[in-house]
């Protein structure tokens, strides 16, 4: 296809390939604004209202009302009123960020570790990388509850180990606790996604050329320098990444708090109080200010990373 | 010596990982075998075999009910999303046209959405539509994830291939629906299989939605059916039922991600999207 196609025909065949390209999206477009945009926007002008579960087309517009209101009694007193002076979302917001920041870090270091050791050569290798998918595969749910049963205060073999260990001394209610509530919730979390950062981590490491590895031994550099100078520094990239995608995850959580720890509210996240107001309580203009605000947090977040640059996204396409 | 100390030390870690790994998992089936007071008796390994629990579990009509539900609602899903994928994610591949990267990631940006911002406007839409308590009302509302994880991931799958069969395909004068049906299809299957089965298992694990959009025992799918297990009380947890309930929802996704690892740990790195 070299000199033969006339200007006139490379620019129809280009033309005929983007009409078609247009078309092909089309259909694919048109679900996504459907079950996405819509409802998404729908939800955002649900939180300026006072639409209830009951009634959703009776709402009146009440402007920044659900988020931030005040009134002035005739005392002269002010009264603020809304979710962004609502301590039960401000505690929500805290158990989120809380929740994201350890369980996101726990997983990275985790993850390296088992993807360092995956990456080695030894006997067995492929039996252990099919073992570290098994809390992948099972879902959240599903391991919410076998959790939810091996944590147990009376019959929990976590308990019985801890006590033959001699950790603690009395058997701890984990999932009714206060205190233990988000220890728990975090053990689960950590437990099931791990594998997910080991298989990131490990295939960043594949990429990594072996020969640096070997100049390096040539040189006599201890290991462990290595790791600091070369290794870490070169999974850098793929390391963020997923980073990212946990971070995202972990800030909107839900499944796994809504069931092993359910109405804790050492534990309550974001989404589970906003789906509480929403569902539950008959709050739903509420409740959509609430999930509003979750996304603007995590569109903030997502933002900061496109604009830092950190992600190449349409860069390989365009070439 | 201090090589064979290193070795020990090294394979210590790696049976700490298995073990870890796999001992919840273990620890539901030798429950699930238990019935009774057996079940209140902490054991490491097995002790009993008694397979009443998975008969209970095998003969309440809802369980089967809630099974048969998320079969029919993850493949219808998974089947709309691969249908609209397969040409979407040509066009986002292999044309080039202003605002691709743009739509790139737009399309990426939707998957991170978290759940929540939509479920107040997803909740009026399944209920204008009529839906609510019905398996399609998940099966649109998944749409949501499982379309940009698809159209994503088939997207690097077929930037990748290259351009010398394309070419061809538009010497001889192939229109771009038969380059999409006939050229690419037929080399895409093993991308298709691999991304179906992501997108089968995110939408066969699905809980919110699940949970808001259905309210009869007989709607639920399998998620929300084990989460509303229960006794009468938080005492009366059946706990046995529960865990036989569990395995047996787990054990074929377990097969199926065994069988398939290599080519779910590809995808899940291409679409860097947790399935």
């Amino acid at each position: 296809m070299t000199a033969t196609p006339t200007v006139p025909k490379g620019r129809s065949l280009s033309a005929q390939r983007k009409r078609a390209a247009f078309w092909f999206l089309v259909p694919m477009l048109a679900a996504l604004l459907f079950v996405a945009a819509w409802p998404l926007f729908r939800t955002i002008y649900f939180s300026f209202t006072d639409t209830s579960l009951t009634s959703l087309y009776d709402g009146k517009w009440i402007g920044f009302d659900n988020y931030l209101s005040y009134r002035q009694l005739s005392s002269g007193k002010v009264i603020w009123r809304g979710t962004l002076v609502d301590p039960a979302w401000w505690n929500a917001v805290w158990n989120t960020v809380r929740f994201a920041f350890v369980s996101v870090a726990l997983e990275t270091v985790l993850g390296l570790m088992v993807a360092l050791v995956l990456h080695r050569n030894f006997v067995g290798r492929g039996w252990v990388r099919a073992a570290i998918l098994i809390p992948w595969a099972i879902p959240t749910i599903v391991s919410a509850k076998m959790w939810a049963w091996m944590l147990n205060d009376q019959f929990g073999i976590i308990n019985d180990m801890l006590l033959r260990v001699g950790l603690i001394d009395a058997k701890i209610a984990w999932t009714a606790n206060i205190e233990t509530a988000m220890i728990a919730v975090l053990i689960v979390d950590v437990w099931k996604t791990t594998p997910f950062m080991a298989l990131l981590c490990l295939a960043g490491l594949q990429m990594i050329p072996k020969d640096i590895y070997e100049a390096a031994k040539v040189d006599g550099i201890s290991a462990l320098r290595v790791f600091w100078r070369v290794t870490l520094p070169l999974l850098k990239p793929a390391l963020m990444v997923a980073v990212i995608f946990r971070s995202l995850d972990a800030l909107r959580v839900f499944d796994l708090v809504y069931v092993l720890t359910p109405n804790s509210k050492a534990t309550k996240t974001m989404s589970v109080i906003a789906r509480e107001n929403l569902i539950e309580f008959d709050r739903f203009a509420y409740g959509s200010a609430q999930s509003t605000l979750l996304f603007a947090l995590i569109a903030i977040f997502v933002s900061l990373y496109i604009w830092l640059g950190k992600m190449d996204l349409g860069g390989k396409a365009d070439q | 010596m201090m090589r064979y100390l290193k070795s020990v030390a090294f394979y210590a870690v790696v049976v700490v990982i298995v073990v870890v790994s796999v001992f919840p998992f273990y620890y539901a089936i030798i429950t699930s075998f238990k019935t009774g007071t057996a079940l209140f008796s902490i054991d490491y390994l097995p002790t009993s075999f008694d397979l009443s629990n998975y008969r209970g579990v095998l003969d309440s009509p809802n369980f089967i009910r809630s099974v048969l539900n998320s079969v029919l609602i993850a493949g219808a899903t998974v089947g709309f999303a691969m249908f609209l994928a397969v040409t979407a994610s040509y066009a986002l591949a292999r044309v080039r046209f202003r605002g691709r990267a743009l739509l790139l990631m737009s399309i990426l940006a939707v998957s991170m959405f978290p759940q929540i911002a939509v479920l107040a406007g997803l909740f009026e839409l399944v209920r204008f539509l009529g839906i609510y308590n019905t398996p399609w009302a998940m099966i649109m509302s998944y749409t949501i994830f499982t379309l940009p994880f698809t159209v994503w991931v088939l997207t690097t799958f077929m930037r990748d291939l290259p351009l010398e069969i394309e070419e061809a395909a538009i010497i001889d004068g192939a229109t771009p629906w038969d380059i999409v049906s006939k050229v690419f299809l037929p080399l895409m299957w093993p991308a298709l299989v691999t991304t179906g089965l992501l997108a089968f298992i995110g939408a066969w694990n699905e809980f919110l939605f699940a949970l808001t959009f259905t309210a009869s025992e007989s709607q639920r799918t399998v998620p929300v059916a084990i989460a509303m297990l229960s006794g009468s009380s938080e005492f009366e947890m059946p706990w046995g039922t529960l865990m036989a309930a569990s395995v047996l929802v787990t054990v074929p996704l377990i097969i199926l991600v065994l069988i398939f690892q290599r080519k779910i740990v590809a995808g899940l790195t291409a679409g860097g999207v947790k399935g």
